[in-house]
């Protein structure tokens, strides 16, 4: 549980850590909260010799909106966007989903940036921001690009961000007033990843649904948007048959690890009960 | 007397002796992080130990070689086998009779098992060259299943015990078989089988856990080449046993090594052995010369250091149609890993597992226990236990319900039916023990009243009823549990450890000014004996237990003892405690008498001192009579005022309890949230009941963590599983029940103070508190048993099994 030796370097611009980063190519790795980072390093499962520390630039910090767009900064730690009023008010799933991330003395470090640009399947923010249609910006040598969270996940550990490049904002298009939406994750206890989770995302146009969208955690080795179970869902009335169908078309897209969770075919089901609740519970608030 | 003499109730509050909820005084440093443990100890020129482990479960090894990794600069040994070997520690004897590589010795029997050991200057240089030491391994056939051990083409994995047909404890039946253990009678229990009315058979595993202390195994060891001494700091449950076993494991001389047990985080019975971290450390200061301190990390302690449990129990028990049992017949398969290393007093290769009748008159009852080989970490220890009486208390609670089930009986009436009745004691079991005291019929009855047991069934009748017409998805178990222990190792008669008999001890002094020091063989790892020990003198001498320093692990200091664990303390060096105040007391009559200038028998004992019977108002307290002993003691008397005391008791103590958990499923994710526990103890006499109250709510921490998903695991290809926090389960405040806690009191007749064991019996009552309560949720759609742990998806599993998925 000793990690392997190092070199630390802390950049005061987003500049300086991309330069860093260029310099050292492959051998290079952002740090952000180092709550993912530090525990593979002790386990010598990552053994990178530079460690870029973003913790010294300022400009990675803050949540803001802007015409319809909520943006935050990638060294928002989880613990911020719990306390955030303007997510409380226009995203309440962050703060909901959020809470069950892990436990306080991890989010006090976590970062949302970490968390995102990680590519581990376990973590419960890439789901959300999929299911919320976010977008990565990524700023590299030549500036930045951005990525729909929903092309970003490769494989795990594998995502569209080079080596050179550090994903330094996400930005969510604001969901209307009065959405419905839920996280519901099934986990062994405090501090566990999910053996499922999902993120429901509703808007109710009198008793149908105007705009679904669903994502799931850690049942393959990305997020999961569930495309066709969003699209099923959209235009209905929530009636028991096509949720059982959308749920349907959600688990069938799952893949997931047995482990010490479960075997796959619990953890395909239980992606499949989280999603039933999740809708169940965004629905109830998207009436209200 | 004035007013402002103080009364007997104020002179009495005043000692916080026996009784009194007094806070512990260890925790002013260990809440303030000041305790002193192991890893804090840091030594001049001080070196450290680190071990190149095996990726696999079962290879040969071809080819050592560190060549690249002594290279580095800071790393200044890499040990082996090989160099053991030229100390004749390539091997250790285990307490269980058999012997254990130290360092792999040309082969490797489980994943991760110690095959080198670095020595380098810090300990980041010692991983670093972990990674260097080149092993060439040349895989082996794999055996995972205890069940397949003794096939007759299972692989070896013990050449080392080619040939032997005799082991430890009698004849050796395959080359992967340990021993066999009978206990009972075998004819007597087969008629009774034969003429029942009613039988049940059933295979009832625990599977395999770990103590996992807070803290994990450690040591520091320093050999003074100059003097010829050895000392060693290290977390020992047991230090004296530890300085014998290193003196005739090493040959230098016991009285020049010194073992030091300092705070310890933690035991479980995880800390009673030795291992090759402690061997290899001591090896590593003899030959460098420096001080070397070992580490283990939470990966390694977990996935080789002591795994607990792993009995596979076939249970069957004989009973008449009226529920009355009439018979109990059980055979084990015990899986101790590539060696067997348990921790069990040296006659008890299954411990005292035969204490399986429980609570229960069994009139015969017949046992055989076959301990095997596999390519498992070894193990086997008493994790919160003593020497398997959770695997015993598990098997007897599961197959009660299991007959109850089959009469169609209510599991809590079958129990009351075939308790040991109260007027019984001392009873005699049918597998050789003489149960000490007991009143099971009052302990139940309150438990049952007080949770509103008759209610709770009903409600549970209804819920039943509710989810058959489809209105719930949530059923509700409820989980009767009422176990004896047999605790406080032991008599000599049947109780020593390598020969060396299990009493207990302890020394107590009283200074000139009347405070006091005292010293035991015992060692606290959390239980609260700089507390206790100190009520239970403050209440036989009447000096304030506050005035009353505890010292326990020094071996050049503390009086000989056994150590702690099996819940030995207070039925052991409790009493050697009470008995070596008892002869300070008796000379400070002599002191009083003389100083009063009365006869001896003309004084009675008053709390804090001793007075004139008649006339209270001639007293002279403890404080004025320690003065005395040291200013002017009476003539032809010794001065001074201390005593020690050797405590060879004359039984066993048997603590038992009720216990009752309340749980709600959702059948649909199989997560199990406790609604209701509730534990009834009683452990005799109650010197500290606030303490008593934290051990068994820690206790029933550990029984709902292993009950509910503590496990290691290993794969079909010997892989281990979850040996780290991420897997195994440790429940934190959030997952925790709320647990209510009684207790009725039965003052053990043997002990001094009437005192029992309790620091155990949570976790051996409680682990089948919390299974029954799974298993009796789903009787009602048919289910007999399911396998613990019973973590969400194993729920899931069963409930899709019996069909309750739809
Ligand atoms: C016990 C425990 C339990 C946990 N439970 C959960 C849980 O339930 N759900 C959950 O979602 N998470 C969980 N986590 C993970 C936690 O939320 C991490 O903090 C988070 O995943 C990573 O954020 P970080 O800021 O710590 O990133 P780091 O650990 O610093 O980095 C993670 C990875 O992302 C890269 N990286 C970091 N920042 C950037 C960036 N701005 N640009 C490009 N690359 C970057 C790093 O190079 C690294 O590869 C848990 C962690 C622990 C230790």
């Amino acid at each position: 549980m000793i990690p392997g030796e190092f070199t630390y370097h802390r950049p005061s611009s987003v500049a300086e850590a991309v330069a860093i980063l260029v310099s050292h190519g492959d051998e290079a790795r952002p740090l952000s909260g180092g709550h993912s980072l530090i525990p593979m390093m002790k386990l010598r499962m990552a053994a990178p010799e530079h460690l870029v520390d973003l913790g010294g630039i300022a400009d990675l910090k803050g949540i803001s909106e802007d015409g319809g767009t909520i943006t935050i900064r990638a060294m928002t730690t989880q613990h911020e966007l719990i306390g955030s009023d303007l997510l409380a008010e226009k995203l309440p799933i962050i703060k909901e989903t959020s809470l069950l991330i892990a436990d306080p003395q991890i989010r006090y470090v976590g970062t949302l940036g970490g968390n995102v640009a990680n590519g581990d399947p376990g973590n419960d923010m890439p789901a959300l921001m999929q299911c919320l249609n976010a977008s990565y910006v990524l700023t590299g040598p030549d500036g930045d690009r951005e990525v729909a969270a929903r092309d970003f996940y490769e494989a795990a550990y594998f995502t569209a961000l080079a080596p050179e490049e550090i994903l330094t904002a996400v930005k969510i298009p604001t969901p209307p007033a009065g959405h419905g939406y839920a996280y519901e994750k099934l986990k062994r206890k405090v501090g566990d990843y999910a053996t499922a989770a999902a993120a429901v995302l509703l808007t109710m146009n009198g008793g149908s649904v105007a705009s679904a969208s669903v994502a799931l955690t850690n049942v393959a080795d990305t997020p999961l948007y569930a495309a066709d179970a969003s699209n099923i869902l959209t235009g209905s009335t929530l009636d028991d048959a096509t949720v059982a169908s959308a749920v349907a078309a959600a688990e069938a897209i799952t893949d997931p690890a047995s482990d010490g969770r479960g075997p796959a075919e619990y953890r395909t089901k239980m992606a499949g009960i989280m999603m039933q609740r999740a809708l169940a519970r965004a629905a109830d608030r998207a009436r209200s | 007397m004035n007013d402002m003499t103080p009364t007997r109730e104020q002179r009495e509050a005043a000692l916080e002796g026996m009784g009194c909820k007094r806070k512990r005084v260890e925790d002013v440093r260990f809440t303030q992080g000041k305790g002193q443990y192991v890893d804090d100890l840091k030594l001049p020129g001080m070196v450290f130990g680190d071990f190149v482990r095996s990726p696999y479960p079962h290879a040969k090894i071809t080819k050592i070689d560190a060549t690249e990794a002594l290279k580095i600069p800071g790393v200044i040994a890499v040990l082996t086998a090989e160099d053991l070997k030229g100390v004749n520690l390539a091997w250790m004897p285990t307490l269980a009779g058999d012997v254990q590589m130290v360092l792999a010795d040309g082969k490797v029997l489980y994943q991760n098992q110690e095959v080198a050991f670095v020595v380098a200057e810090d300990r980041y240089i010692a991983d670093d060259a972990i990674q260097l030491v080149d092993v060439e391994y040349e895989e082996l056939p794999v055996l995972v299943d205890p069940f397949k051990s003794m096939d007759p083409d299972a692989p070896v994995l013990r050449p080392d015990l080619d040939g032997k047909t005799e082991g430890a404890h009698g004849p050796r039946k395959h080359h992967n078989h340990i021993f066999n253990w009978e206990v009972g009678d075998k004819d007597e229990t087969a008629k009774a089988f034969a003429e029942a009315d009613v039988t049940i058979n059933e295979m009832i595993s625990y599977h395999r856990t770990h103590p996992s202390p807070l803290e994990t195994c450690q040591c520091v060891a320093s050999m003074d080449k100059v003097k010829g001494e050895l000392t060693v700091w290290g977390t020992f449950q047991a230090p004296h046993v530890i300085r014998t076993v290193a003196s005739l494991l090493s040959t230098i001389p016991e009285h020049k090594i010194h073992v030091i047990a300092p705070d310890i985080g933690g035991g479980f019975g995880n800390k009673v052995g030795a291992y090759p971290g402690y061997i290899c450390s001591i090896v590593a200061s003899i030959v460098t010369g420096v001080p070397v301190k070992w580490v283990e990390d939470r990966m390694e302690n977990l996935s080789t250091t002591s795994f607990a449990r792993d009995y596979h129990m076939t249970t069957e028990i004989a009973a008449r149609n009226d529920g009355t049992v009439t018979g109990l017949k059980v055979h084990v398969l015990a899986d101790h890993g590539g060696f067997d290393a348990c921790a069990d007093p040296s006659k008890w290769p299954a411990g005292f597992f035969n204490i399986v009748t429980g609570s229960y008159d069994f009139p015969a009852a017949h046992l055989s226990v076959d301990g095997v080989y596999t390519n498992k970490a070894p193990g086997g220890v008493a994790y919160r236990c003593s020497f398997r009486v959770t695997e015993a208390a598990y098997c007897i609670e599961r197959a009660m319900d299991i007959l109850a089930q089959k009469l169609e009986m209510d599991p809590a009436d079958l129990r009351i039916k075939n308790f040991v009745k109260a007027d019984q004691f001392p009873y005699q079991s049918a597998l050789g023990w003489e149960y000490d005291s007991g009143d099971y019929h009052t302990a139940m009855q309150k438990a049952m009243d007080t949770i509103g047991y008759r209610e709770l069934r009903a409600e549970q009748k209804a819920k039943q009823e509710a989810f058959k017409r489809g209105e719930t998805r949530e059923i509700m178990g409820i989980g009767v549990s009422f176990f004896t222990e047999i605790v406080g190792a032991g008599p000599s008669k049947n109780c020593d450890i390598l020969g060396v008999a299990m009493f207990d001890s302890a020394e107590i002094r009283v200074h000139p000014t009347g405070s006091v020091i005292s010293r035991m063989g015992t060692k606290s790892q959390g239980q609260g004996h700089e507390t206790t020990w100190a009520q239970i003198i403050a209440t036989e001498i009447g000096i304030p237990a506050d005035d009353i320093m505890v010292e326990e692990g020094n071996t050049d200091t503390a009086p000989y003892g056994l150590g702690t664990y099996g819940s030995r303390s207070t039925p052991v060096a409790g009493a050697a405690i009470a008995l070596a105040a008892r002869k300070i007391r008796n000379k400070a009559q002599m002191i009083a008498a003389h100083m009063l200038e009365v006869s001896e028998y003309d004084l009675e004992w008053d709390v804090d001192g001793f007075q004139v019977k008649g006339n209270p108002e001639a007293r002279k307290s403890m404080k004025e009579i320690a003065w005395a002993a040291y200013h002017a003691p009476p003539p032809n008397m010794e001065p001074g005022l201390e005593a020690v005391s050797y405590y060879d008791p004359p039984n066993m103590t048997y603590p038992f309890g009720a216990y009752f958990c309340v749980m709600d499923i959702d059948v649909d994710t199989g997560v199990a949230t406790t609604r209701r526990f509730y534990a009834l103890d009683d452990c005799g006499t109650r010197i500290n009941p606030m303490i008593i109250e934290g051990q068994v709510h820690g206790g029933l921490t550990e029984a709902f963590a292993i009950a509910m998903g503590q496990e290691i695991r290993y794969d079909e290809t010997g892989n281990v599983l979850g040996a780290s926090f991420m897997d195994f389960f440790i429940p934190t405040a959030v997952e925790t029940p709320h647990w209510e806690t009684d207790h009725t009191v039965t003052p053990s007749p043997h002990h001094p103070i009437g005192a029992k064991g309790v620091g155990e019996s949570p976790n051996v009552g409680g682990v089948p508190a919390f299974s029954n309560a799974v298993n009796d949720a789903f009787q009602f759609l048919g289910n007999t048993h399911i396998q613990m742990p019973h973590d969400a998806w194993r729920i899931w599993q069963a409930a899709k099994d019996l069909g309750a998925h739809g």
